[in-house]
């Protein structure tokens, strides 16, 4: 019998609609495989086998009983970051030690609505602060993906780690992941998975554990687009408890896969060419140029001029949102308390033992930039930064273009505990460069593989669209995979 | 803009971080590498620009204001590290 763990979602849910397989089957298979798995790769945080089983039987009883929704039995990991009832919700810190939320994130309540089944929580980086996933306070998660003939461990990008590198070792079938910087999308690249942010506004944010409110998004990393087109389809919803969710009926994702792209227009932004990017890089986005002009695409030189003030700005926007939102841990609701002389002694006791050094880092930033006397030369200016960086991309959607194609990180990853990253924050920031625009403007971006370097690590290519046109990041990122193929790492754990 | 190793300490207690002067002192120069980073910023001709203030240009919903929810008390004190009969209990703040 092949390997259930192997089936895409599409695949997984074909054979159990026709009853060759069922859903217990299925997710015994992905709970032997994490027992097997995690103590090497750490993806996990924590596993649910008996949850998962018992949701397993039940979709069982609902696909004999003709009631299957449209994620009946897929067993998925979830990021720490979403509320879950009853099961660890952390968000990898230490200062929501022991926290089991007594609610269900809107996001998640759509999965298990839609039949899915929760195999555990899955690691990332503290508060989603961080592109390699090393902040987080239950350990770095190594990447299933080696360079050829090198037993180095590489991390797997950040924060969505854990969803990346369970996805690429076959430790679940899709992952939920957020990104506020890059996190879904930069992970993706590293793992040689597809992940997509969607339009800010798309999925509900009610319940997830906040870092910057008006960046956050939740999105899928799934092993192909279709996948990713199912899981988002679920996930997306209209929420009257999110206030910054949009009123737009969700559209059929899967069914622009396989769609034409025939007379698309396609925008390649100079600005994305940027100093020390390594060769293959640029050789990756030509060949990524060719593939859609091979299907018909017209290719249109863009400029989005304000490009390079982006993640700048993004380190004023998100560490000044992330001070605010972080404020709510202070020992007495929740989580880790450390007592002190006076409540003032236990606040600051109990933040210096729960955060770690990046978050601290953050909140320190966004406290300053907010304090007196400096609102208006930061935040005031890079929330106007914002707008310009907005309106670039309004520009060229305006002259036509319907979807923008770039690099999705200016390199492969990179390995463990590396010196020259650790030794400065800014160095690591730069990994989110092709990113965090995106997240700046709102609008949704897509991940896709499109190849191999010459360490044989994968590369991502990146697709950004128009406000709430999904569907046309869906189509287009599977143009690129069928022209480039799909990509999994060799087992070594 | 940069910061002394004072306004790293005053932004620490407006945080409410304890930190040790070993920390402050490394902080220092980490915050400075960011705030150099940043400063690019000032650069750019901002003159006439609105600030965004919604990412995505819609009105706020507004719900009925009616009582939709509730009576949670023991939910919400479940997760508490200190508590008595719903109450969150903490150190002495009034003498």
């Amino acid at each position: 019998m092949t390997d259930l763990t192997r089936l895409t979602i599409a695949e997984a849910r074909a054979k159990l609609s026709a009853k060759e397989i069922t859903a217990v089957e299925l997710t015994d298979a992905y709970i032997a495989a994490i027992e097997a798995a995690n103590e090497t790769i750490n993806a996990y945080v924590t596993v649910t086998p008996e949850k998962a089983r018992e949701m397993a039987k039940a979709s069982d009883a609902r696909i004999a009983a003709g009631k299957a929704g449209a994620l009946e039995g897929i067993p998925l990991g979830i990021k720490d970051l979403f509320g879950t009832e009853g099961v660890h919700t952390q968000a990898c810190s230490h200062i929501l030690d022991g926290f089991k939320p007594r609610y269900e994130s809107t996001v998640t309540q759509n999965l298990w609505s839609d039949g899915a089944v929760m195999l555990g929580k899955l690691n990332m980086d503290e508060f989603a602060m961080g592109s390699s996933n090393e902040t987080s306070y239950y350990g770095a998660v190594k990447n299933p993906w080696r360079a050829k003939g090198s037993n180095v461990d590489l991390v797997p990008g950040g924060s969505s780690g854990g969803s990346a590198a369970a996805v690429a070792a076959y430790l679940c079938a899709g992952a939920t992941a957020t990104d506020t910087g890059g996190s879904i999308r930069q992970p993706a690249a590293f793992t040689g998975t597809v992940g997509i942010k969607p339009t800010y506004g798309r999925c509900s944010r009610w319940g997830i554990v906040a870092f910057a409110s008006s960046l956050d998004q939740a999105g899928p990393i799934a092993r192909d687009v279709r996948d990713a087109a199912i899981l988002l389809k679920s996930m997306a919803s209209v929420d009257p408890k999110d206030t910054t969710s949009v009123d737009l009926p969700v559209p059929d994702y899967e069914a622009s896969i396989g769609q034409s792209i025939r007379g698309m227009k396609i925008g390649i932004p100079k600005e994305y060419r940027v100093d020390g990017m390594p060769e293959e890089i640029e050789a990756l986005w030509q060949q990524g140029i060719a593939w859609l002009k091979e299907a018909g695409a017209e290719i249109v030189d863009i400029t989005l001029p304000h490009t390079k003030y982006a993640l700048p700005a993004y380190y004023i926007v998100a560490p000044a949102e992330a001070s605010s939102n972080l404020a709510r841990y202070d020992g007495v609701r929740y989580g880790l308390r450390v007592d002190g002389k006076d409540i003032v002694d236990m606040y600051e006791k109990t933040r210096a033992a729960g955060f770690g050094r990046e978050v601290k880092r953050r909140i320190m930033i966004g406290t300053y930039v907010l304090s007196a006397g400096y609102y208006d030369a930061y935040y005031l200016r890079a929330q106007k930064v914002r707008t310009l960086i907005k309106r670039d991309f309004e520009l060229a959607f305006q002259a036509g273009v319907d979807a923008i194609l770039t690099p999705a990180t200016p390199s492969s990853a990179f390995g463990i505990a590396d010196e020259d990253l650790a030794s400065d924050p800014v160095k690591m920031y730069l990994n989110d460069i092709f990113t965090v625009t995106v997240n700046m403007a709102g609008l949704p971006g897509i991940a896709v593989p499109g190849g191999l370097d010459h360490k044989g690590l994968p590369l991502g290519l990146q697709l950004i669209g128009k406000p709430f046109d999904e569907e046309t990041l869906f189509k287009t990122a599977h143009v690129i995979e069928q022209a480039a193929g799909r990509f999994a790492p060799s087992k070594w754990w | 803009m940069s910061v002394d190793l004072a306004t790293v300490k005053r932004v620490a207690r407006l945080a409410r971080i304890a930190v040790s002067e070993e920390e402050a002192e490394r902080m220092t120069g980490e915050l400075n590498g960011i705030l150099g980073f940043v400063e690019q910023l000032s650069e750019v001709n901002v003159d006439g620009v609105e600030p965004m203030t919604s990412v995505m240009p819609m009105e706020m919903k507004k719900r009925d204001d009616i009582v939709a929810d509730g009576d949670k008390a023991a939910d919400i004190v479940a997760n508490a590290p200190n508590s008595d009969r719903n109450f969150f209990l903490v150190p002495k703040v009034v003498e």
